[in-house]
């Protein structure tokens, strides 16, 4: 066969699912007087960075309330009751970390 | 993303720089892409206190803008008010290659990252039609789905598409029953984790005479057609039908890992085993056809027999030795097979099961201090998770069992050119049937 021929081949990658949309969470005007957790994933130290995220606050921003929470499994499982507490006592979330 | 999205909470998240394509990918396929992320250097894990308020002090490594700023303006800046999400993104991928010249497509498969950077075969629909001709499924028959990581999409893949990753690896047409059954398990053998896990196989029944795979001298090495290419198809169709595996994107593992080539794929060794089959033991008969799929496998022990003296010790030694987040499969030659059962009697798999269970100890303190145990088991072991939570209480010095008994595995392979044998780190995923893909 020449090297100047063309040949059909077939592609080789799987199917991806459909991408849809989401909107985010309105923002916060500001974050004085807020509650914000401090969601720890519990993964490679992340409590002890969060804690000096959280000493920061306490620091620079103390009319804001952080709350330290760890996740209450290993990150692989969802955590509903953790959601709702946020969303019930909270006004905001920093998670971390990521890596 | 479930806080920002399904409670409705403004949501910033932190990560180390090195995951930015990875979180940043994550977040777009899951319809989020303006997700509010914020990044420190790597790493977090094993810094003191006083070195990570410097990065809670310093500059985003990515943007060099402060990281608290960045915070912050994540959790007030208003959003440019895009609609609620009705939008759908398609990206189905197309049956066909562009044609070309077959020097081009070899460059092609290389830069779109489809192959394993060695030579492959071009997946013609002449060389696919005769790998279907494997099996009696039709090509449009869904076989399953795959991620390369929990949090990331599951992508679906057909019969002719995994025909094509056969074809790729030089699989030849009886193969194909043993490739679409690893297709289905849908675990991954290119799992993206930063610890540079592979995977194995190991495949039982007479599916392993029929199609002449070595279970004897060299059984896990290159000397053998089918079981090189039925693990390196194993690989490439991962890849490929999970949407890829790309070094910072799709493939995080640190270091990489050599059994990635071929996947540890091997037939067991039946004929020349003492014991049971391992997927008898698992609830098939002897006479089905299957293949059984391990994750996890990073560490491998070794060692010649089992001396009459200090077998015990040295066998406790070994086991002391890995990592106790991931449980041991043993691997055996026949001939250490047969001497588990002179030395310590163990005429059944289950009977040496049971004495490693037992032998497998470390002191509490020694094993809850691993890494790997407080990223993925102390959060269980608060959780109230048995036999987690148990071990928790445990008092430091008390000798604690390394294991779950029923994550302990025995499998015999080899040559019997001499007894070595091996302990490797891995977890059993599932036994998946060969049959049902004739």
């Amino acid at each position: 066969m020449s090297t100047a021929e063309k040949v059909t081949v077939l592609n080789p990658m799987g199917f991806p699912p459909k991408v849809v949309e989401k909107s985010l969470a309105p923002r916060l005007s500001t974050l004085d007087g807020k509650t914000v957790y401090l969601v720890d994933c519990r993964f490679d130290d992340s409590d002890v960075f969060l804690k000096q995220v959280q000493a920061w606050f306490g620091e620079h921003m103390p009319s804001v309330r952080t709350v330290f929470k760890p996740i209450s499994s290993v990150y692989l499982k969802d955590d509903p009751t953790t959601w709702e507490e946020i969303k019930a006592r909270g006004h905001a979330a920093i998670v971390g970390v990521g890596h | 993303m479930t806080i920002e999205a399904q409670y409705g909470v403004p949501t910033v998240a932190m990560h180390t720089d090195k995951f930015d394509r990875v979180v940043r990918s994550v977040a777009a396929v899951n319809g989020m892409a303006e997700l509010r992320q914020v990044f420190v250097p790597q790493p977090v894990m094993g810094k003191s206190p006083r070195e990570l308020r410097a990065y809670v002090d310093g500059r985003d490594p990515l943007t060099g803008r402060p990281v608290m700023q960045e915070v912050i303006e994540g959790l007030t800046t208003p959003l440019d008010g895009r609609g609620i999400g009705t939008v759908e993104y398609d990206r189905s991928t197309p049956r066909l290659v562009e044609p070309d010249a077959e020097e081009n497509l070899h460059r092609l498969f290389m830069e779109n990252r489809w192959t394993d950077y060695l030579p492959i075969v071009l997946p013609t629909e002449e060389r696919v039609a005769a790998m279907l001709a494997g099996t009696r499924r039709k090509p449009d028959e869904a076989v399953g789905r795959m991620r390369p990581t929990h949090f990331r999409e599951a992508w679906e893949y057909t019969v002719e598409k995994v025909a094509v990753n056969a074809v790729l690896a030089g699989a030849r047409p009886e193969y194909f029953p043993v490739i679409l059954a690893l297709a289905a398990t849908g675990v991954s053998a290119r799992g993206s984790t930063t610890s540079s896990m592979a995977a194995m196989a190991v495949v039982n029944g007479p599916i392993r005479n029929e199609i002449e795979m070595n279970a004897g001298t060299g059984a896990l090495a290159p000397y053998n057609h089918a079981n090189a290419t039925i693990g390196r198809a194993y690989g490439l169709l991962s890849q490929n039908l999970q949407g890829g595996s790309v070094p910072g994107l799709t493939y995080m593992g640190s270091q990489g890992n050599n059994y990635a080539y071929n996947s540890i794929t091997f037939p067991e060794n039946e004929e020349r085993s003492p014991w049971e089959p391992f997927h008898v033991q698992h609830g098939f008969r002897a006479t089905d056809s299957t293949v059984s799929v391990f994750s996890g496998c990073r560490a491998t022990a070794y060692t010649l027999g089992l001396r009459e003296k200090h077998w015990r010790e040295h066998v406790r030694n070994m086991l002391r030795g890995m990592d106790p987040h991931i449980p041991p499969v043993f691997v055996l030659d026949p001939i250490t097979a047969r001497q588990f059962i002179d030395r310590g009697g163990f005429t059944k798999k289950d009977a040496l099961i049971d004495w490693v269970y037992d032998n497998a100890r470390m002191p509490a303190g020694e094993f809850w201090d691993y890494q790997l145990v407080q990223n993925y088991l102390y959060p269980r072991a608060t959780f109230g998770e048995e036999p987690w939570a148990t071990k928790l209480r445990a008092a430091p010095e008390e000798m604690i069992q390394m294991f779950k008994r029923e994550d302990i595995h025995v499998v015999v392979v080899g040559g019997e050119t001499n007894g070595y044998w091996r302990i490797m780190g891995a977890t059993y995923a599932k036994t998946a049937s060969v049959d049902d893909w004739r």
